[in-house]
């Protein structure tokens, strides 16, 4: 539940990170130094995150933050914390910005380039996602490294090596040429998604560690979607994020226990939201190029009209994960077929889909246990079930899934006593 | 920035250099590649090296010297020659290593120059 007061931190920290990512950008982009542009910043950065929350976030935005950071320019040049070679053009490129952001026009926003910049094929591909959350969202490298499951230490050395790669081989940093953009923009979308959460899904539950940059992704996703306006996926992350993103009040009840998408009370759906994701899922599909983002989204579409129609077309979302499988053949997505399958044709025929997946990639993965449970509690196969329920309960790591899922393998064997 | 354009070449590429039929079209090919690199403006040096079989490697181990007949790598790709340009960016220099015949055949490494 959020209240007034939590509402306007949110915005405060949103107003930051926005700032702090558009500086970011510009510095980035005249000093061909995304390190040094984010080592000039860091500090006014935090020093935002702590006052914003507290007195409101400041007329200037990008100029309260410049005056801090140059405050502390002067100190690392004093102390020599800065390399010196850097200092020079931080200076310079920090006072060109000042000008921009004192002056009475709306602050330069870069940060498209920016993600093009990090989505680069020159950069290392398991990186470009972290690198794109850390300076485009100002995200530390140990909430990063949470999400990709890697010590903190190793994600910090390999943005490190990342940046060094950047600068020292002369990336370019102007926005790619039309045919890049579509090259690059997988990438972009992936970090998007990633950064908006990327457990959404009706079986998985919400995946809450990147949960708290929702707003930050669908707006990355609106910049991305207006720069790319022939480019349908983007419509597809926009349309998908926005569908999920109208749903969000309804997955907890009011003591903030987990309410699975079949028991959400629709009426607390944000209906102008869904009507939003409709516009914009039915333009992309114009295009005649479908791709996984549409897809997922065409799901969430599906999902949508449970509410409007009081049924849930599941042959048809069987056959959007058929596709979407095609495309992306992800253990999620076939888990995800596979609880389509069990609503539609059975849960034995959920059970076989399943089955038909190796161990070795299911055996961590929670989202395959907690549906397995399911399945089998249907088909009364308790013994098994109890022992799927046991899994899904250890490898849950949203405290309310957890409650939810012992709730169901207690209720399990009380019915089994009788 | 300068960058050095290191080109890596198939046996097969390096046997071109000498086989009668297949020379006309390996070397116009080298020597359009360098001659769009100086129309560009771009070109600061660069060499064909002779093949790897008449290199020598040598170490210096306590004080001794170790010679060695052949390249320093025994891989399959060799290293044919290299060009220096100046140009922007990594994107520019990323362009012109494409346009580098050896790129459709064997591999085209681009490296900043270390600036001294």
């Amino acid at each position: 539940m959020t209240g007034p007061a939590d509402d306007a931190h949110r915005a405060a920290e949103l107003a930051a990170r926005a700032s702090y990512g558009r500086l970011v950008a510009y510095l980035a982009r005249r000093s061909r130094d995304v390190a040094a542009a984010e080592d000039a910043l860091g500090d006014a950065f935090v020093a935002a995150l702590a006052t914003w929350p507290r007195d409101g976030v400041p007329d200037k935005p990008e100029a309260w933050l410049l005056s801090a950071a140059r405050r502390r320019l002067v100190d690392a040049g004093r102390h020599h914390t800065v390399q010196a070679r850097a200092l020079p053009t931080l200076y310079a490129v920090v006072d060109e910005a000042q000008g921009a952001a004192s002056s009475e026009r709306v602050f330069p926003d870069e940060r498209l380039a920016l993600l093009f910049v990090c989505a680069h094929p020159a950069i290392d591909e398991g990186m470009r996602t972290p690198l794109m959350l850390q300076t485009v969202l100002g995200l530390d490298a140990a909430r990063i490294a949470a999400a990709f499951v890697v010590p903190a230490a190793t994600m910090g050395q390999r943005l490190v090596r990342v940046k060094t790669k950047i600068r020292d081989a002369g990336i370019r940093f102007e926005a790619p040429e039309p045919h890049e953009v579509a090259r690059r923009l997988e990438s972009v979308l992936e970090a998007i998604y990633a950064a908006y959460g990327s457990g959404w899904d009706d079986v998985a539950g919400a995946d809450t560690r990147l949960g708290g940059l929702a707003e930050e992704a669908i707006w990355l996703g609106r910049l991305v979607a207006r720069l790319a306006p022939d480019e349908p996926e983007a419509h597809g992350l926009l349309a998908l994020m926005l569908h999920c993103e109208a749903r969000r009040a309804a997955r907890r009840d009011q003591a903030g226990g987990y309410v699975p998408l079949r028991e959400q009370d629709a009426t607390s759906w944000s209906w102008p939201m869904i009507e939003e994701a409709e516009a914009i899922l039915l333009d992309a599909s114009r295009a005649g190029k479908p791709g996984r983002f549409q897809l997922e989204a065409a799901v969430q579409s599906a999902h949508a009209q449970h509410g409007i129609t009081g049924r849930t077309d599941w042959e048809a979302i069987a056959l959007l994960y058929d596709g979407l499988i095609r495309i992306a053949p992800t253990v999620g997505a076939t888990v995800a077929h596979a609880a389509a399958l069990a609503e539609a044709e059975g849960a034995e025929r959920g059970l076989a889909a399943l089955e038909a997946l190796p161990p070795d990639a299911t055996a961590g993965y929670q989202p395959f246990w907690a549906l397995r449970a399911h399945l089998l509690r249907r088909v009364q196969r308790v013994d098994e079930a109890a022992v799927a329920y046991a899994r899904a309960i250890e490898l849950a790591e949203d405290p309310a899934v957890r409650a939810f899922l012992v709730e169901k393998s207690q209720a399990l064997s009380r019915r089994a006593d009788h | 920035m300068k960058y050095t354009i290191l080109v890596y070449e198939t046996p097969i590429e390096l046997g071109a250099r000498t086989d009668q039929r297949r020379q006309p079209a390996y070397w116009g090919a080298y020597r359009a590649y360098t001659q769009a690199l100086k129309e560009a403006g771009i070109m600061v040096g660069g060499s064909g090296l002779q093949p790897p079989a008449v290199a020598t490697t040598v170490r210096q181990r306590d004080g001794k010297r170790q010679v060695q007949d052949g390249p320093y790598a025994e891989t399959k790709e060799q290293l044919g020659g290299y060009y220096e340009i100046e140009v922007a960016d990594l994107d520019t220099a990323l362009d012109w290593a494409a346009r580098c015949p050896a790129a459709a055949t064997g591999a085209v490494e681009v490296r900043p120059n270390l600036v001294m």
